[in-house]
């Protein structure tokens, strides 16, 4: 698609197809993403995006009679491979979903979740990573007095900063973020954007949206999908400014959605 | 190491699982080999179909038990099926939400009730006021006495799974009807309960089902006579309340042919259970 | 028929309607307040905790609520893990097929056994081959049977009760199947779970048919589990029989149904602390 410097290709999809049963739900993707870049895919709803991002750390698998065919790599390995611990590969992908599911535990147990089930115990080590976490999402200050209080009583702004502290909990390499600000109010997406920006430093980000004007204001690179297929990709400006393909330019100006 | 931990749940967990249906398959074989060689000799014909219920005598027929089983059923049903279906409609489609609250849990507590207690309540109540105002061979020990006595006891049952198979019927046919100008009752009688037929048999099922297993209560309050029962006033004895009696003392051939009530007993509702699976699967769209 | 005007035809039908269900209400009513209103004057400490004089006719109630006690423990230490650990397969581990639908109509089948006849195998089994005898083991392996399908119906209902999205996040957390349910689904759906259990310790205490051939009626406490013990539920049925609407009779009854009524309304309250968790 677009040459560049040869930056990691931290993720990289090679003409990857997916089917729920008979119904194909991404047809042939071939895209990449580069380390520490915060990658938007966006599109109208049905097209894919979701799917794609759950093929990513296998989550899909749970879901009988699906198909795929074609490349996904991370770090340049299938993540289809036989000696794949699915597990572990969920620990590096952390995800977001799109509803606030905040677990009827408290603060501290909602995070420590993760570290727990992966074998990490001592009580030092995780109240380390309970701050470290709910620091990086902007989340500490507001709740750092009540850590053992139940993570429902958090308004859904904050309950989904805790989803987004509880996904770095492991220190995951790349973030999955599904729709993560649909239906939060305008200052709660910002304080998640602005985490997002923090964060890309660290972290590789790939953020499904379906609101284009979060893709101009946080994605360095930006994907279109369109009922399963990749329309077009590359740097967000270029996207939003020129797109090379009429259909992109229908859709950013809102002649479907 | 999680994975191989994981690995071994599903087959332990099946092994677990699979233990209501081999439990299932022990007791009816053991109930069965023990019963159904006295069945044998007597005969199986002569065994279900005679009246002649005397063990010193070595004479098993336990017909009598049968009909009695099956008359306290059918009082039963005559008694908690308009009571037990009423209770339903009401808590699915007239009671406000305050009153269901109070209502539904306290036709569940019904059920927790132990069956002795009924049959105490039974003996102390009913007993004497049928003996009093309508007489009859049974001095108030009676069917009718075990059906009312009963028809409580197995309310929740019908109450409970009519309310859900009331509660199941889409909200759209009863907007329909409504809609054409139709009162709630004139929907409820027409639509609903016409839609939620097979829901309430099965509940109409199973709680014959329980009755014709339940002992301590029936055992209490029906006179235990061994007679073919002429009249609702009389004495009868239930193949439940026939086990239960005789079962302390019997030995040999006599406690074989308790046994073999077992085995019918068994069979019956086995049979029943059944039939209520298969009323509700030919429901279309079921629930679960 | 039909020149009942409909909305006349309405209100008698409601009215009905309300009759029925307000017979049931105060048809609980009058029978558990008859029997404890007459049954609780007879509770007291010396009721409680003291012995009975004359096989039973006068004196306390100890060893019987003992055995009620050791009876209902230990049919519950087997048949929760049986109970839980199948709704778990049910739910988590399987997708609905043929063997599904035969372990659910075996577990159907189970619960439609008639209690007496669940007494009689007892009697077989534990009693006689087993040789354990006449004892608290037979009468609460025998009660455990008795109560494993419902522990079973309510504990898968309170695991489907937990949402997907849950265990979701658990498997985007790197968790295993096992880790998702022990961590996150158990944990969730553990009140209802317990809601379950609390109703089938209710129903442990008022078993009688299948205990009477099993556990025996000796008035002594149980000092282990092989030892015979009388529950409270036979020694009334027993009282009933010999002495009638005796003194005793009654505080035993009493006695019952108000441990029983505890029972249950501690499950309600359970029960809707699950329904505020999940929603």
């Amino acid at each position: 698609m677009e040459t560049g410097k040869s930056e990691t290709q931290k993720i990289i999809a090679r003409n990857f197809s997916f089917s729920y049963g008979s119904q194909p739900a991404l047809k042939g993707i071939t895209l990449h993403v580069r380390t520490n870049e915060i990658f938007t895919v966006i599109g109208p709803s049905r097209s894919g995006k979701t799917t794609f991002l759950r093929c990513l750390n296998r989550m899909n698998d749970a879901i009988a009679n699906t198909s795929k065919s074609g490349e996904l790599l991370l770090d340049g390995r299938s993540i289809f491979d036989k000696d794949v611990d699915v597990a572990e590969l969920r620990r590096r992908l952390g995800m977001v979903f799109a509803v606030p599911v905040a677990l009827p535990k408290s603060i501290y147990n909602n995070l420590a979740l993760g570290p727990r089930m992966r074998g990490i115990l001592g009580k030092k080590r995780l109240d380390e990573i309970v701050e470290r976490s709910l620091k990086a999402a902007y989340l500490w200050e507001e709740v750092k007095d009540r850590l053992h209080t139940s993570a429902r009583n958090l308004s859904g702004g904050q309950q989904q900063r805790l989803c987004l502290a509880r996904a770095m909990a492991l220190e995951p390499e790349v973030l999955l973020l599904d729709e993560p600000c649909s239906g939060l109010d305008p200052v709660s997406t910002r304080k998640i954007e602005e985490a997002l920006l923090e964060l890309k430093s660290r972290y590789t980000i790939i953020l499904v949206t379906n609101i284009t004007a979060q893709a101009a204001r946080v994605g360095d690179r930006t994907a279109f999908f369109l009922m399963g297929e990749l329309i077009e990709c590359g740097a967000t400006e270029t996207i939003f400014t020129n797109p090379s393909n009429e259909r992109t330019a229908d859709y950013l100006t809102g002649k479907f959605g | 190491m999680s994975l191989t931990k994981d690995r071994l749940v599903s087959p332990v967990l099946l092994a677990i699982a699979c233990f209501s249906i081999a439990a299932l398959f022990v007791i009816g074989l053991f109930i069965f080999v023990e019963g159904v060689p006295i069945m044998m000799k007597v005969g199986v014909w002569k065994f279900i179909g005679s009246t002649d219920w005397s063990p010193l005598e070595g004479k098993f027929g336990i017909l009598a038990m049968i009909a009695g089983s099956v008359c306290v059923a059918a009082g039963t049903l005559v008694v908690a099926v308009p009571f037990g279906v009423g209770c339903a409609i009401y808590l699915s489609e007239f009671a406000s939400k305050r009153t269901v609250t109070i209502v539904k849990p306290a036709i569940e507590l019904l059920f927790a009730i132990p069956s002795v207690v009924y049959g105490f309540v039974g003996v102390l109540f009913i007993v004497p006021f049928v003996r009093e105002h309508l007489g009859g061979a049974g001095h108030g020990f009676c069917i009718l006495t075990a059906s009312f006595v009963l028809g409580i006891r197995v309310l929740p049952v019908i109450v409970g799974i009519s309310v859900d198979a009331l509660q199941a019927v889409p909200k759209v046919y009863r907007d329909g009807s409504l809609a054409l100008g139709a009162t709630k009752w004139q929907t409820t009688t027409m639509v609903t309960l016409k839609a939620a037929r097979s829901g309430i048999l099965a509940g109409v099922i199973l709680g014959m089902a329980n009755v014709i297993g339940e002992t301590m209560a029936v055992i209490m309050v029906i006179g235990n006579a061994v007679v073919m029962p002429n009249s609702p006033l009389d004495s009868v004895r239930t193949l439940t309340s026939n086990i239960a009696l005789e079962m302390g003392y019997a030995e040999g051939d006599h406690r074989q042919a308790l046994f073999a009530t077992g085995v019918v007993l068994f069979i019956i509702t086995m049979i029943l259970n059944t039939l209520t699976r298969y009323v509700t699967r030919s429901r279309v769209g079921k629930r679960k | 028929m039909r020149r009942l005007n409909p909305k006349k035809a309405e209100l008698i039908a409601k009215g009905v309607l309300l009759l029925f269900a307000g017979t049931a209400v105060v048809a609980l009513v009058a029978i558990v307040g008859y029997v404890v209103v007459n049954g609780i004057g007879v509770i007291n400490l010396e009721f409680l905790f003291g012995r009975p004089r004359s096989m039973g006719r006068e004196g306390g109630i100890l060893p019987f609520i003992v055995s009620s006690i050791y009876l209902t423990a230990i049919s519950l230490l087997v048949s929760i893990p049986l109970g839980l650990g199948s709704a778990i397969y049910l739910t988590e581990y399987t997708t609905e097929g043929w063997a599904t639908k035969a372990i659910r109509f075996g577990v159907d089948c189970l619960a439609g056994v008639p209690s007496i006849v669940l007494g009689l195998f007892g009697f077989m089994f534990f009693v006689k081959l087993l040789n354990f005898g006449w004892s608290i083991l037979s009468g609460s392996l025998t009660v455990s049977l008795m109560i494993l399908p419902f522990i079973i119906r309510s504990s898968e209902e309170a695991i489907r009760a937990v949402p997907q999205s849950y265990r979701e996040v658990a498997f985007a957390t790197g968790g295993t199947k096992w880790q998702s349910v022990t961590r996150v689904v158990l944990p969730c759906a553990l009140p209802g779970i317990m809601t379950g259990i609390v109703l089938a310790i209710g129903k442990c205490v008022g078993e009688t048919a299948s205990v009477i051939f099993t556990a025996g009626t000796s008035l002594r406490i149980p000092g282990s589990i092989f030892d015979s013990g009388r529950t409270l539920a036979i020694h009334f049925y027993l009282l009933v029989r010999e002495t009638g609407a005796s003194d005793m009779a009654y505080g035993s009854a009493a006695t019952l149904l108000i441990s029983i009524l505890i029972v249950n309304f501690f499950a309600y309250w359970l029960m809707r602390r699950f329904i505020a968790r999940v929603s």
